[in-house]
């Protein structure tokens, strides 16, 4: 007797747990690989999972066995040229030839283990420990939108959200209860009265008694109602805060001609790592563009990162296009702002105060991060100072670091993002 | 066999399928063709339960080494990556059929196979598996094919509840040391009972106490009388040596906390339900091989299936049962498909077309009737046996097997004996050798523990043929160390001469920190 099952439907990743207990174990290996891959690997090159190598030794089970040597006869099918009696060289090397087939499960463990990660994986473990500030704070400031939603059943409410078949059933109910004993006595009545009428027909006042009974107990039943404002139910709708899904993130840029190529490619990876970590937060998220030198101006993304211009520069400039666009395209109440802003830290010098009153009074009230990075080995300059005061005042949703080389982005964007546990 | 009726042969009926995809009705058709056909040769089955799945399900099933539900351990986790990395990148195929000795038989077919291999899949999996689990008297004695899931149903819980209670990684570091010495959890010779999952709850709770109580009794620190302890120092505990590590840890070892010694159990019972798979490949795969190739000519005979069906059959099942000579890359030792389906062949062409070296070498089989010989074979034996009885001439030449001596104290290796007459008994009971669990794997037992002094527990490994321990022993031995919770000695002998010997921890460092204090029990538990 055989039963065929069609199992192709359930319990598909039955092994889920057990690699993630692997990635567990071995997490340390893994962090370092990823660590190295993020510092190797071109950023628009972040979509891919990653190569994970862990040397044998360390995956290796561990079990009581033969090694080799000793006296060991074995079996081998295929002879051609032996005969009994003759004596081989011993083959050279591990691996082939004789003997291979017992060692083989000795597990001496020279290769790696490789295995492959996925993406998502990658990303965990390169966002491991981060957190976007502000993300649970601005769930719970209410600014958001809100959806309403089905919690039950109450006794209040307007008309029309009366819940016909939930009020007609407490009616019923109602009904039943107020009318039970009314009941009871009217059937023990008429009992009485078929009783009477049937062994005493000629016992008139008994039997007109009675009747007059039944016709009271009826006129009670009757009184009650069918229905009443007491059995009226509602459904009950609740708000329900809808966290925004939307965010919009900045990407400012001098593009002077004291920034180089270079610095821009590493501002590049900066934005883009930003980029990629807020789309694991974010259902949707619109990236603008905007490039300055003494004027600004919002660009498409080729031209963001790759057009050459020069001159002098004022920061102040893309400060207040931003805000003037964040002001006509993103109300607050929708869209979760982020930007972030490279620059060698170059400007004008009377140009920085300004800078740091438009942040202060008109941007930074309403972001939800804004970050700073400054691509330069020198000195800092005013700008940086004048920033550092809005640091100040904006201790939890401003962030400003230096970076140097490339190398440097992956630390200082951790750095920047680090999870705050105070906030 | 089936070309010399197949000039006679009618065809009576329509082959059941000509194209190759399958459907769920065509595999319950050739079931039900299969199933008759094998009642012919009365084979003895549990019922089966056929599950198609996916090849991803396939690669779960691997990763589980065949248990339909484990427990959950990183170490089924890495052998789930690696054969993914495998699989997707096409160095390896998946094996077509999983089956597993249970009660229903339970068989795994791959969504992606053809009706054809579909068929194979179930002569081979649900009658030539399932008859050999509930034939062959290691399966008899060792397991109980009714009530494996429901232990490991228990298992997986028990364990995961262990893991919410005592956390991931105490449970794990506990399983790691277990499988380390999970080919030493075995009773060889004594009949283990059989594993029951109801039992198990039941009496779990009783063990846990009762447990406790025997090894405080083994360790209590407080004489009984000065006389009696005299006495008792003097006599080695255990009085025999112990080959059953795990269930001596089980049973005695001082610090462990009930729920590690259940878990030890646990490992222990999964490591003997395995035990007789571990001895039985030959035998097992081919007897499972024998009978697909049977059953698949019969339904060929019957033109139940066609040309191009048999053709497709035919090149999977020589690829199944192909042995690279010893020389070539793709040689890995002997292939247990090959060299059992020749075996289980070769008593039959020796039943029914005995020639006079068959007369001479068996006597008592040539000539007899081929199914029951074959039925007795498969069930009375086990690999080492069952070549040690019925591997023939025939099949040593068809092979071209020859043993090749290498002695680590001689610059050449040797040839003591190739297919040839003066080589055959050579040969064979060489061979049967190789499939001796007992000497494939190290002799290592409990021989001591020092139960009034620093508790220290001694093992001796009685070496066979100067045959060394493997690289990997330290590591074993620092696992014992983690549920023995005291120094951990291995003395290998050569005879009655011991040669060397391991410490965990490492002597040098055991003197430095000096005895243990007798009464001492401040030693954190692992």
């Amino acid at each position: 007797m055989s039963h065929v099952i069609d199992r192709r439907l359930n319990g598909k990743n039955k092994s889920t747990v057990n690699r993630q207990r692997f990635l567990r174990r071995y997490r340390e290996h893994i962090k370092k690989a990823v660590g190295e891959a993020v510092g190797r690997r071109s950023i628009t090159d972040m979509e891919h999972g990653e190569q994970i190598s862990i040397p044998g030794r360390d995956t290796d089970e561990p079990v009581l066995h033969h090694g080799r040597g000793g006296r060991q006869t074995s079996v081998h099918p295929g002879n051609r040229e032996f005969t009994t009696g003759e004596k081989i060289a011993r083959p050279q090397g591990g691996g082939g030839g004789q003997g291979a087939g017992k060692a083989s499960n000795s597990g001496e463990g020279i290769d790696e283990f490789v295995f492959q990660i996925t993406q998502e994986e990658f990303l965990d473990f390169m966002f491991e420990d981060l957190e976007l500030p502000n993300l649970i704070k601005r769930h719970l400031t209410g600014t958001d939108t809100f959806k309403s939603v089905r919690a039950g059943i109450s006794n209040e409410g307007n008309p029309s959200r009366i819940n016909i078949v939930r009020t007609l059933r407490s009616a019923h109910a109602r009904r039943i209860a107020l009318s039970g004993s009314s009941r009871k006595k009217l059937r023990t009545a008429e009992t009485e009265l078929e009783c009477l009428k049937r062994e005493q027909p000629d016992n008139l006042s008994d039997i007109r008694a009675l009747e007059d009974d039944i016709i009271k107990l009826r006129a009670r039943i009757k009184r009650v109602p069918f229905l009443d404002t007491f059995d009226l139910k509602y459904n009950l709708l609740v708000k329900q805060p809808n966290p925004s899904s939307k965010a919009v993130m900045f990407c400012l840029m001098d593009v002077s001609g004291s920034m180089t190529q270079s610095t821009k490619d590493i501002a590049k990876r900066f934005f883009i790592l930003l980029y990629l970590f807020l789309k694991r937060n974010y259902d949707k998220i619109d990236v603008v563009f905007i490039r300055h030198h003494t004027s600004a101006r919002e660009v498409d993304e080729d031209e963001f990162f790759y057009s050459r211009e020069t001159g002098g520069t004022i920061v102040s400039s893309a400060l207040k296009l931003m805000q003037e666009i964040m002001a006509e395209r993103y109300p607050v109440n929708e869209w979760n702002i982020y930007a972030a802003q490279a620059s060698d830290g170059d400007n004008w010098n009377d140009d920085s105060p300004l800078c740091r009153d438009i942040l202060i009074n008109q941007i930074m009230p309403f972001v939800q991060y804004f970050t700073y990075v400054e691509i330069t080995p020198r000195e800092h300059q005013a700008l940086w100072f004048e920033y550092e005061r809005v640091a100040e005042a904006f201790a939890d949703s401003f962030a400003q670091q230096q970076l140097v080389s490339s190398g440097d982005i992956y630390p200082v964007f951790r750095d920047l993002f680090q999870r705050r546990l105070a906030t | 066999m089936s070309s010399s009726d197949s000039t006679i042969r009618e065809r009576k009926r329509q082959p059941i399928s000509t194209g190759s995809e399958w459907t769920f009705e065509l595999i319950r058709q050739y079931d039900r063709e299969i199933a008759r056909l094998a009642e012919r040769y009365a084979l003895d089955t549990y019922p089966n339960q056929i599950e198609v799945i996916t090849a991803e399900q396939m690669m779960d099933a691997y990763a589980s080494v065949g248990m339909p539900l484990g427990y959950h351990h990183w170490s089924y986790g890495k052998h789930f990556l690696s054969t993914e990395k495998g699989y997707k990148r096409g160095q390896m195929g998946l094996a077509y059929e999983i089956v597993i000795n249970a009660d229903p038989c339970i068989a795994y077919l791959m969504e992606e196979n053809t009706i054809c291999m579909q068929a194979l899949v179930i002569a081979h999996a649900c009658y030539g598996h399932n008859s050999f689990f509930k034939g062959n008297y290691l399966f008899r004695t060792w397991t109980d094919a009714s009530s494996i899931i429901d232990y490991l149903v228990f298992a997986k819980q028990f364990i995961m509840q262990c893991e919410e209670r005592h956390g991931i990684d105490a449970v794990e570091e506990l399983l790691d040391s277990c499988h380390a010495l999970m080919n030493y959890g075995v009773d060889r010779y004594k009949r283990p009972y059989p594993i029951s999952a109801e039992e198990e709850r039941r009496r779990m709770k009783d063990r846990e106490e009762h447990l406790q109580k025997q090894i405080n009794d083994l360790w209590r620190t407080i004489p009984k009388s000065a006389s009696k302890t005299s006495d008792k120092d003097s006599t080695r505990f255990p009085v025999e040596p112990q080959e059953n590590i795990l269930y001596f840890l089980e049973k005695h070892a001082p610090l462990l906390e009930p729920w590690q010694r259940e878990i030890i159990r646990i490992v222990r019972k999964i490591a003997q339900y395995f035990y007789p798979q571990r001895q039985t490949q030959v035998m097992n795969e081919g007897w499972a091989t024998f009978w697909h190739y049977t059953l698949m000519n019969d339904l060929y005979d019957e033109g139940l299936v066609t040309d191009g069906f048999m053709l497709e059959f035919l090149q999977s099942h020589t690829s199944v049962v192909y042995q690279p000579p010893f020389d070539s890359p793709y040689y890995s030792g002997i292939n247990p498909y090959a060299l059992g389906f020749a075996i289980y062949q070769d008593i039959r062409r020796i039943c029914e077309k005995p020639t006079d070296e068959d007369r001479r070498w068996f006597p008592d089989i040539a000539g007899s009737d081929w199914l029951s010989t074959l039925k007795f074979a498969m069930s009375s034996f086990k690999d080492e046996s069952f070549i040690l009885q019925y591997l023939s001439p025939k099949v040593i030449r068809d092979l071209k097997l020859f043993s090749v001596l290498d002695d680590d104290q001689k610059n050449e290796l040797y040839v003591p004996a190739i297919h040839d007459e003066p080589g055959y008994r050579s040969i064979r009971e060489t061979l049967a050798a190789q499939y001796n669990l007992g000497n494939r794997e190290p002799n290592v037992q409990i021989w001591n523990i020092d139960r009034r002094g620093d508790r220290s527990l001694t093992l001796r490994h009685q070496q066979h043929d100067r045959k060394p321990l493997g690289g990997s022993t330290d590591e074993v031995l620092k696992h014992l160390h983690r549920l023995w919770g005291f120094n951990i000695h291995l003395e290998v002998y050569q005879g009655e001469q011991l040669i060397s010997s391991h410490h965990v921890p490492p002597k040098a460092e055991a003197e430095a920190s000096g005895e243990y204090p007798r009464l001492d029990l401040m030693i954190p538990p692992i």
